[in-house]
């Protein structure tokens, strides 16, 4: 089996906005669906919320030019007319803040709900995905689509484009407002802002670059890192301390270089934008302040009149609203490239075609019933196989366990075929085992019984029945599995072993343990079947955990069993006291076994041996070693297994 | 605050960029600060008065200011882009050289994933969260207090105002956090637990898939995303409180200032110095936003502390740990011969531990023997090995090396003399030349050829395309089994040890290169010891004694034939492996 090795997504190429699809956003938009009318909400609550910002500044311009000054030249001051203008600003002020904070929650509701749709989804997908995904990608890849990528959609959603969206209000908000106030001004901000967004996109594109790069040297670094962990011991045993420190300060100080041109320039892109704010503040005073003492006369969409100082007043507030909406756009637009190339990574990995199964013959339990065998929802050790036919009926085929090859033909690539022509018989109760070097085809033969991979060429019939004919999970539920690299999950003994069946008792876990030999030691863990099993440090040797799956697997109570190399790493002499348990599990069961250690394979009914792809010899361990071909030379050494 | 106190200390040399930072952005803010003021005369001296001679004195200096503002600003940012960035760069390597002097048991304690997330995501975290730190947490309380005293030296009167707005906000944001960090600290913590799941899922995909178990997985999954999907949404939804309050307390202040700013300016006529004019309420106006945009910083830059606190604390973990094998005051540089003894030695992995894992082990190992050693799963075979390169430091008793507690020898000089062939064995990154060289840098291709050939290693080298500039993957991926572990024999070779130890290292190597292994071992090695711990009987039959293990104890001590006749186990094993009518072939 080939594992491709592949360079993290995340840090393959340049995220540039015009090579992300076009679909993409869409996409991402579409899981918006579901939530248009809060949608609705928000975009009204927004828009209430920017008036309510804009309107501070059409209030300055009445509160000075209707008021104050008017009120200077008075004789007696009568504020109630300011009084009113101040009650009716606390209306809509009241309204802005009500409006921004049903929004802010509305879109915690909303992002948060679609992340975790994209999330559980995602997760659902990848349980569909056929081994060969699992095969072809390393699970830090997989992985990151669950960290890296939805976290930078989570980013996005949750803080870019809220902002983005009332920064665009705003932007909205404050043209109109200026244009009621001035047209002449107006002009000037307008032409003022091509320069204030070139600058923008300047040093977005520089800090753009640099970001890239400091993503990549941090995957370099991220790379040395895991590789030196790995091999920690080795490196001590070596005493090579020093030299690894040496390799890791090059690409250590690669990344602080690059990270700190990204952030330098990041990190000055808000006073440089400010400061153009300070630019266009003067300039408007200038030219307002000209206007106004030359008595030009002003035109806005409120009319035309003098260019007083209220209007110069408010416009200067109303530019400085101007300047942020705009930086704050461009210092989100990172964050949407990242996230919008994370977006199109999951998706990417949503459309992976699903592991397909047109499989209709599906698998029950049986039991006597007056003097015929009947269909039952309960657990008895009577299997059927319930074959359903064009015509409407419905045969039963009882489960034997008889599974037979013929002229199988198979590649993990369609240009290389790891097995040839491989046919072979495994009659109901037999034991049959595979031996050969790596890389013969034994496992393979495994992956394909089970549908992990799917035949090129043959067929392979399950008691008569093509096994594609056979509904995948009913095939796999009939076949047991002990596998070479025990997987525990993180949990109890208990529920490790209770994995196999999820409604047997307490009772049939602790039989099922006592059966694999593994009862004893549990039972000496400080908690026995409660102990909890974790990655690391939870003092279990290799071959205990071994112990644990091959319980797990009898607790399953299958058909049919299949063990791969299931007691490799067990030492000989346990595996002899194993070998009892395991005698009893394999007792009227078919059973295919693989190993590499022959005193395991010993007393199979049928021996195969395979050599690249193809069986070279068949029989019994004393049939074979009397033929002093190859199973004799493996048997006696002369050949490396692994 | 001790935590934050520990990563500290890593800033070292760019303690100079941290100060200046705050520096730079002081200047910063104080001519955020002035300007307002300017703008202030530019409005009322300038536009309100109609003389375009201060509009343009004014306009000239406000431009000026600017220019020094964004001088400032950039050089605040350069200076907190470099302080974090290179405070990150020497986290990761004061983490880096410390792992690299842990001794087993400190490695033992720390999983490689654990090790490798705080060496990345979690110092990138604290990385983000400094840098925002050194910018805020300066800007906002000068920020505050240069707005302040700008406001009160306007008039204070309606400075007041502040001190009635203020207290809400500060109420109001105080509240928020308190209810919102406590969850997010749950929310990381659920975090790790997803990606354990996915790990988990992904690695044992056969399993689950074996036991149509994809749809047990997927509810234990929906749990947890549940889980972070309620949490985050709490504390969100908290945080959303943020924004509408800031805008409350804004609004508020204008409208009282509006009101009170009106009647004072009509009082006074428009005068700034008796009273109050439209430029200064303008300015105050500013002012308002300016100090409850500072206040929100300060909120935040607490958030940020906090969202970098569980981060910080693996770090200084990790940076705590401190080795617990140290090197004697007067080391001891040369090892004299390889024998080797243990006297009344007890050993476990854990203080806490209740079971020994040696037991009572009094042995002697002369030079240049070679000895097997042989006992089932959890017998503590390797763990009796790992004694004597002081991988682990002996619980209680003493192990000699050439006639010297093991504890009196430098570190460095006693692992070179004693090569080790771990069970778990990597093979890095790199051509077949460069993973040997790891043995002896300064080996010369004659000699790397000799280890090879002694390790039966030359011959399937040769057979690389590029021989001994074949490239191996990471972790020795595209070398089969026995290639590896022939490989990692002359690794070690190339330190022309006194002792070798091989620790179960020919389990994947057939049985008859094993033995060719052995014999050239014990042609060409004479002098040196040779450990050989093995599941195979054929592995150990011939060596000079074998030493069987069961339970932590030594069992029997013996040669082949001695022990097929007294001892249980050997027999037993010897018998599970049924040796004997293949001997002849083996040795054929």
């Amino acid at each position: 089996m080939t594992f491709m090795r592949r360079i993290p997504s995340n840090i393959k190429g340049k995220p540039k906005l015009s090579q992300i699809k076009p679909d993409t956003f869409k996409r991402l938009l579409s899981y918006l669906k579901p939530y248009r009318f809060r949608l609705s909400f928000v975009l009204v609550s927004i828009i209430v919320s920017a008036i309510a910002n804009a309107s501070t500044a059409i209030f300055l311009r009445v509160l000075i030019d209707d008021h104050i000054t008017p009120l200077l030249i008075q004789a007696s001051a009568n504020f109630s007319g300011l009084r009113n203008v101040l009650l009716i600003m606390a209306g809509i002020y009241l309204s802005g803040v009500l409006a921004a904070l049903s929004y802010n929650r509305l879109m915690v509701v909303i992002s948060q709900g679609i992340l975790k749709h994209i999330r559980d989804q995602v997760f659902e997908h990848v349980q569909k995905l056929p081994i060969r995904y699992f095969d072809t990608h390393s699970h830090g890849d997989t992985m990151s689509h669950f960290t890296n990528d939805i976290d930078a959609m989570r980013m996005m959603l949750s803080q870019s484009l809220p902002a983005i969206f009332s920064s665009m209000i705003s932007l909205v908000a404050v043209i109109s407002a200026m244009l009621f106030l001035s047209f002449w001004l107006s002009i000037l901000v307008f032409a003022f802002v091509f320069v204030v967004l070139y600058v923008a996109r300047k040093i977005a594109g520089k800090s753009g670059t640099y970001f890239i790069k400091q993503q990549k040297s941090l995957g370099h670094v991220n790379g040395y890192v895991e590789e030196m962990i790995q091999g920690q011991k080795v490196i001590k045993v070596f005493t090579h301390e020093d030299k690894v420190k040496e390799e890791f300060n090059i690409r250590n100080e690669e990344l602080a270089l690059n990270a700190t041109e990204a952030n330098t320039y990041a990190n000055v892109l808000m006073p440089i934008m400010n400061s153009l704010g300070y630019v266009l503040y003067v300039m408007l005073a200038l030219v307002g302040g000209v206007l106004s003492i030359m008595g030009i006369v002003n035109i806005s969409l409120a009319g035309t009149g003098l260019m007083t100082l209220g209007v110069i007043a408010s416009f200067l507030q109303l530019s400085r609203n101007f300047i942020q909406p705009i930086a704050q756009v461009s210092q989100q637009i990172n964050a949407i490239i990242l996230a919008l190339a994370g977006a199109e990574r999951v998706f990417e990995l949503l459309d992976e075609e699903v592991e397909q199964d047109q499989g209709y013959v599906s698998l029950v339990n049986m039991k006597q019933e007056n003097d015929h065998m009947a269909e039952c929802g309960e657990r008895t050790h009577c299997w059927a196989w319930k074959h359903p036919h064009k015509d409407g009926t419905l045969t039963y085929t009882q489960l034997k366990g008889d599974v037979r090859l013929f002229d199988v033909d198979f590649g993990y690539d369609k240009d290389t075929l790891v097995l040839h022509d491989v046919s072979f018989y495994a009659k109901p109760g037999q034991k049959v085992a595979l031996v050969g070097a790596t890389g013969a085809g034994k496992t393979t033969i495994t992956n394909l019984l089970n549908r992990f991979y799917d035949i090129a060429q043959g067929k392979i019939r399950y008691d008569g029945i093509n096994i594609t004919k056979i509904k995948k999970s009913d095939l796999r539920r009939s076949l047991g599995m002990v596998l070479q690299d025990v997987h525990l999950f993180t949990g109890t003994v208990m529920e490790n072993i209770r994995y196999g069946r999820l409604d047997a008792t307490d009772e049939e876990c602790i039989e099922a343990a006592k059966l694999a030999n593994a009862d004893g030691f549990i039972n000496m863990l400080q908690d026995g079947y409660q102990t909890v099993i974790s990655g690391s440090g939870d003092g279990l040797s290799q071959g205990q955990r071994q112990l644990i799956s091959i319980a797990r697997a009898a607790v399953a109570d299958p058909p049919v069993m299949i063990l791969d190399e299931a007691t490799s790493s067990i030492d000989t002499r346990t595996e002899a006291i194993v070998q009892k348990g395991m005698d009893s599990l394999m007792k009227d069961r078919t059973v295919f076994v693989i190993a590499h250690r022959l005193s395991t394979v010993k007393n199979a009914d049928v021996i195969m041996v395979l050599d690249q792809g193809r069986i070279i010899e068949r029989g019994n361990h004393d049939e074979l070693v009397a033929q002093k071909g190859h199973y004799h030379k493996l048997y006696t050494g002369v050949y490396e297994l692994e | 605050m001790t935590v934050y106190k520990k990563l500290l200390r890593s800033l070292r040399e760019f303690k100079k960029p941290t100060f200046k930072t705050p520096m730079y952005v002081s200047f910063e803010v104080a001519l955020e600060v002035i300007i307002p003021f300017m703008m202030a005369i530019l409005i009322d001296y300038g536009i309100d008065d109609g003389n375009l001679l201060v509009v343009v004195q004014m306009g000239v200096a406000l431009l000026f200011s600017a220019l020094i503002s964004i001088v400032f600003g950039a050089l605040a940012g350069r200076n907190a882009a470099i302080a974090s960035a290179g405070f990150a760069k020497n986290l990761r390597k004061d983490m880096f050289y410390n792992v690299q002097d842990f001794s087993f048991a400190n490695l033992d304690k720390f999983s490689t994933s654990s090790v490798i997330t705080r060496l990345t995501t979690d110092v990138t975290n604290v990385q983000n969260s400094f840098q925002m730190v050194l910018r805020m947490a300066s800007k906002a309380p000068i920020m505050l207090v240069f707005s302040l005293f700008a406001a009160f030296s306007i008039n204070h009167e309606l400075s007041l105002i502040f001190l009635a707005v203020m207290p809400v906000l500060a109420v109001g944001l105080f509240f928020i956090i308190k209810h919102a960090f406590p969850i997010f600290r749950r929310v990381f913590k659920t975090y790790d637990k997803l990606n354990r799941v996915v790990q988990e899922n992904l690695r044992g995909m056969r399993v689950v898939k074996s036991f149509i178990r994809e749809d047990h997985e997927l509810d234990k999954f929906k749990v947890i995303s549940k889980e972070i999907h309620d949490d985050f949404s709490q504390a969100e939804k908290t945080l959303a409180f943020n924004m509408p309050l800031m805008q409350f307390t804004i609004y508020a202040a204008l409208l009282l200032l509006a009101w009170f700013g009106a009647r004072m300016i009509v009082v006074s006529g428009n005068d700034p110095i008796t009273g109050l004019s439209t430029g200064q309420l303008m300015s105050l106006i500013t002012y308002t936003m300016q100090i409850l945009m500072s206040l929100m910083m300060l909120s935040f830059v607490l958030v940020m502390i906090i969202i970098a606190r569980a981060s910080s604390e693996r770090i200084a973990e990790l940076l705590d740990e401190t080795s617990d094998l140290h090197d004697p005051d007067d080391p001891v540089m040369t090892v004299a011969d390889g024998s080797i003894r243990f006297e009344n030695v007890f050993f476990e992995y854990f203080a806490s531990s209740e079971k020994w894992v040696l037991k009572d082990i009094d042995l002697t190992i002369h030079s240049g023997e070679t000895i097997g050693i042989l006992g089932g799963t959890g017998s503590s075979k390797t763990s009796l090995v790992q004694l004597i390169p002081r991988l682990y430091d002996v619980t209680k008793g003493t192990v000699f090396v050439g006639g010297v507690n093991v504890r009196n020898y430098d570190l460095k000089t006693l692992r070179n003399e004693v090569a080790m062939v771990l069970q778990k064995n990597v093979l890095f990154s790199g051509t077949v030349k460069e993973n040997l060289l790891w043995g002896n840098e300064h080996a010369t291709d004659q000699e790397i050829i000799d280890a090879c050939k002694l390790a039966q290693a030359h011959q399937f080298i040769e057979q690389f395309p590029d021989g001994y500039d074949h490239r191996i993957e990471q972790g020795g991926a595209n070398v089969s089994g026995g290639q590896k572990q022939r490989l990692t024999i002359a690794r070690a070779l190339l330190k022309k040890p006194k002792i070798l130890i091989l620790d179960d290292s020919t389990s994947a190597v057939d049985t008859k290169t094993d033995a060719k292994l052995r014999k050239a071992l014990k042609n060409h090695l004479p002098e040196t010891t040779k450990l050989i711990i093995a599941q195979r009987v054929a592995s150990v039959e011939d060596a000079d004694r074998i030493i069987v293990m069961d339970d932590g104890k030594i069992d029997a001590i013996g040669t082949h034939q001695e022990l097929l006749q007294s001892n249980l186990i050997y027999q037993e094993v010897y018998q599970s492996q049924e040796k004997g009518e293949t001997d002849d072939d083996i040795h054929a």
